[in-house]
C-alpha cells in the first residue's frame, strides 16, 4: 500500500513544479512585459516585415523571436498577449466557477425543484455546441474583453454545476450530514460548513482546468477575428494571422501556438495536480 | 411496463431540451444589433423596399409572433429561407450535414482505434517503460483541446512535411459528379480510389485533431478497467489453462472491461460533434460548422437557428442511442 502511494506521489511532484512553474513565468512576464518587451507590440515596421527568429539568417537585432507580416515584433505581442491571457484565465474562470458551484451545490443538495430545473437548463445547455453558442453571444455582445468574459461564463457554468451536484448528492446522502442537520443545524448552515469543504478539493481542480479552457475560447474567439478587438495583440490573433501566412513566416503561429500549449497544458495538470493532493482517499 | 414508462420520459425530456434550445436561438440572435436585410439590399434601397424585404421574411410581426411562425414551419419541415443566399435552409443545412457526419464519424473510428492500440499495449506492457510512455502521452492529450492539435497537426503536416492538404474537402480538379453529399461514403461504393485517396488526404488532419483528445480518454479509462479486471479470479483462471497473455487480455478480460468505456465514448462523441465547428473553421472543411460561422457573420438569422437546432438534434440523437445501447449491452439492465 505504502508503495502504491509513493507511485502515485513522484510523479505528480514534478507535474505541479513544472506546470507552477511554466505558470509563474508566464505571471512575471504579463506583469513585466513593459520593461521585457524589446518593441511596443503595436508599432509597425514595414521594413522589418517578416524578420525571422534570431538564429536564422536575415534575423535582425532587437527582434528575438522575429516579426510578423506587418513587422511587429513576435516577443512583444507574445508579452503583452499572455496580460489579456491570464485576465481573462483569472475573471473568467474565477466567475464561472462562483456561479456554477453555487447552483450545483443547491441543485445537488436542496433536490426537489431547484434541482429539475437546473438540470432541465444544464441539458438544453449541453445540446448546443460550445463554440457556436461562443461566436453567437459575441455576436450579441459586441467583440471585447468583458463580452468574452461573459460569454465564458455563460457557457461554461454547466461543467461546474454538473460535477459539484452529483458530489454534492453523494455528500448529502452521508451519515454525518444527516447527524448535523439531527443536530439543529439549518440547511443553508449544512450546506455550507458541511458539504462545501469536501467538495472544495474537487471545485478546485475544476477551476484551474476552467482558466485553461478559458485561455482557449478567448484563442478561438480572437482566430474568428470576434475577440478583443483586431489590433490588440492576443494569442489567438497571432495564430490567425501566422495560420494564414504559415507558408512564409511560420514562427508568427509557432511561438504563441508553444505559450498556448504550455498554458493549457499546466493549468490542466495543475488541476489535476491538485485533484490528487487534496483527495482524501489518497491522502 | 416501467420501460415503456422510462423511454416515454426519456423522449418528453429530449423534446423539452429541444424546444428549450429553439427558444434560446430564436431570441438570442434576435438580439443581435444590425439589419440582416439592411445587409443584403445594395446601397441607396429605399426605405420602402426595406420594408418590403422585411415583411417578406416576416421580420415586421412581433418576436413571438415570428417564432410561433418559424416552429409552425418547422414542425412540418420548413425551416425558413436564409437571408444571404435566398436558397431554403433545409436544403443547406442538408446539404452540409453529410460532410460533418463524415468528418465526426471518421474521428470517432480514428479515436477507438488509437485509444484501444493504446490500452492494450499498456496492459501488455504493464509495469514496464512503455507503459509510463503511454500514461504520459495520453495525459498530455487529454489536457490540450481539438483546436491546439489541429493547429500543431498543420505545422507538422501541413508545412514541417507536407504530405496531407491543410484546407477544403475535396480537391477542385478532381471532376467527379456525386449523387449524395456522403463523398467517402459514395467514393467507397463506386470503387473509386483515386477519389477516395483525396478525400483522406484531405479529412486526415481535421479528424486526427477531433480524435486525439477523445482517443487519450478511451486509452486511459479502457486501461484502467482492464487492470482492475485482470485481477479477477475467472482471469487467472484463463491464464492458468496455459491461455497466452494476448488471449487473456483481448479475449477474456477486454469484453468484461469494455463497458465503461462504451458509455463514455457516447458522451463525449456530442463534444467531438460540438469540436467540429472550430476544426472545420480551421480547415477550410466545407462542413455545416463552417457554415454556421459564416452564418453568424452574415447575420443569417434562419440558417443560424436551423443549424443550431440541427446540432442540438444530433446530439440528443447521439445521447439517445448511447442510453439504448447501454441497456443492451448490460447484462444486468437487459433482464431486469
Amino acid at each position: 500500500m505504502r508503495d502504491a502511494r509513493a507511485d502515485i506521489r513522484r510523479p505528480l511532484g514534478a507535474r505541479l513544479w513544472l506546470s507552477g512553474g511554466w505558470l509563474t513565468l508566464l505571471v512575471l512576464g504579463a506583469l513585466l512585459a513593459p520593461l521585457l518587451a524589446p518593441h511596443d507590440p503595436l508599432a509597425q515596421d514595414l521594413f522589418a516585415g517578416r524578420l525571422p527568429p534570431f538564429w536564422q539568417d536575415g534575423a535582425q537585432r532587437g527582434y528575438p523571436l522575429g516579426t510578423d507580416s506587418l513587422g511587429r515584433d513576435v516577443l512583444s505581442r507574445m508579452l503583452y498577449g499572455a496580460r489579456l491571457a491570464l485576465v481573462v484565465a483569472l475573471v473568467a474562470g474565477t466567475l464561472t466557477c462562483l456561479i456554477g458551484a453555487t447552483l450545483g451545490l443547491i441543485a445537488g443538495y436542496y433536490r426537489g425543484w431547484a434541482d429539475i430545473i437546473i438540470s432541465r437548463i444544464v441539458d438544453i445547455w449541453m445540446a448546443f455546441p460550445p463554440v457556436l453558442f461562443a461566436i453567437l453571444l459575441i455576436a450579441v455582445l459586441g467583440t471585447g474583453l468583458t463580452s468574452i468574459i461573459i460569454a465564458i461564463v455563460v457557457i461554461d457554468w454547466t461543467r461546474f454545476a454538473r460535477v459539484v451536484r452529483a458530489e454534492a448528492m453523494t455528500q448529502s446522502a452521508m451519515d454525518y450530514v444527516a447527524s448535523a442537520q439531527v443536530s439543529g443545524r439549518g440547511h443553508f448552515s449544512t450546506m455550507l460548513t458541511e458539504i462545501l469543504p469536501n467538495v472544495l478539493p474537487t471545485i478546485l481542480a475544476l477551476l484551474t482546468l476552467e482558466m485553461g479552457i478559458a485561455v482557449i475560447v478567448e484563442a478561438i474567439l480572437s482566430f474568428v477575428n470576434l475577440s478583443i478587438s483586431t489590433d490588440s495583440p492576443t494569442w489567438g490573433g497571432m495564430i490567425a494571422e501566422g495560420r494564414t501566412s504559415v507558408h512564409q513566416a511560420w514562427w508568427v503561429l509557432v511561438f504563441p501556438l508553444i505559450a498556448l500549449f504550455l498554458t493549457v497544458l499546466s493549468f490542466s495538470q495543475l488541476g489535476e495536480g491538485l485533484k490528487d493532493r487534496f483527495d482524501p482517499v489518497l491522502r | 411496463m416501467n420501460l415503456l414508462r422510462v423511454i416515454f420520459l426519456r423522449l418528453a425530456t429530449t423534446f423539452l431540451t429541444l424546444f428549450g434550445v429553439a427558444v434560446i436561438v430564436f431570441f438570442v440572435i434576435r438580439v443581435v444589433p444590425g439589419n440582416p436585410i439592411a445587409m443584403m439590399l445594395p446601397p441607396g434601397a429605399t426605405e420602402a423596399d426595406v420594408a418590403r424585404l422585411q415583411a417578406q421574411y416576416g421580420f415586421d410581426k412581433s418576436i413571438p409572433e415570428q417564432f410561433f411562425i418559424w416552429l409552425g414551419g418547422v414542425l412540418q419541415g420548413d425551416f425558413g429561407t436564409s437571408i444571404s443566399t435566398r436558397q431554403p435552409v433545409s436544403e443547406l443545412v442538408l446539404g452540409r450535414l453529410p460532410a460533418t457526419l463524415e468528418l465526426s464519424v471518421v474521428a470517432l473510428l480514428m479515436a477507438c482505434l488509437i485509444g484501444g492500440t493504446l490500452a492494450l499495449t499498456g496492459t501488455r506492457m504493464r509495469g514496464t517503460r512503455t507503459e509510463g510512455a503511454i500514461d504520459v502521452s495520453t495525459g498530455v492529450a487529454l489536457s490540450v483541446p481539438d483546436f491546439l492539435w489541429g493547429l500543431v497537426l498543420i505545422l507538422l503536416f501541413g508545412v514541417l512535411w507536407p504530405v496531407f492538404h491543410i484546407s477544403g474537402r475535396i480537391s477542385p480538379s478532381l471532376d467527379i459528379d456525386f449523387t449524395t453529399n456522403f463523398y467517402m461514403f459514395e467514393a467507397l461504393l463506386r470503387l473509386r480510389f483515386d477519389v477516395l485517396a483525396d478525400l483522406v488526404g484531405h479529412m486526415f488532419m481535421p479528424a486526427l485533431a477531433l480524435a486525439i483528445p477523445l482517443a487519450a480518454i478511451i486509452g486511459q479509462l479502457l486501461k484502467q478497467s482492464l487492470k482492475e479486471t485482470m485481477h479477477l479470479d475467472y482471469v487467472a483462471l484463463a491464464r492458468t489453462k496455459g491461455y497466452s497473455e494476448r488471449h487473456v487480455i483481448t479475449r477474456e478480460a477486454l469484453p468484461n472491461a469494455i463497458l465503461p468505456t462504451l458509455t463514455l465514448v457516447g458522451v463525449q462523441f456530442t463534444f467531438l460533434i460540438g469540436g467540429t465547428v472550430i476544426i472545420e473553421r480551421l480547415f477550410s472543411y466545407e462542413g455545416l460548422g463552417n457554415m454556421a460561422i459564416d452564418a453568424v457573420i452574415n447575420r443569417d438569422l434562419p440558417l443560424i437557428q436551423g443549424i443550431v437546432l440541427l446540432f442540438a438534434l444530433l446530439f440528443t440523437v447521439v445521447n439517445l442511442v448511447v442510453d439504448m445501447l447501454y441497456v443492451v449491452l448490460n447484462p444486468r439492465l437487459r433482464h431486469a
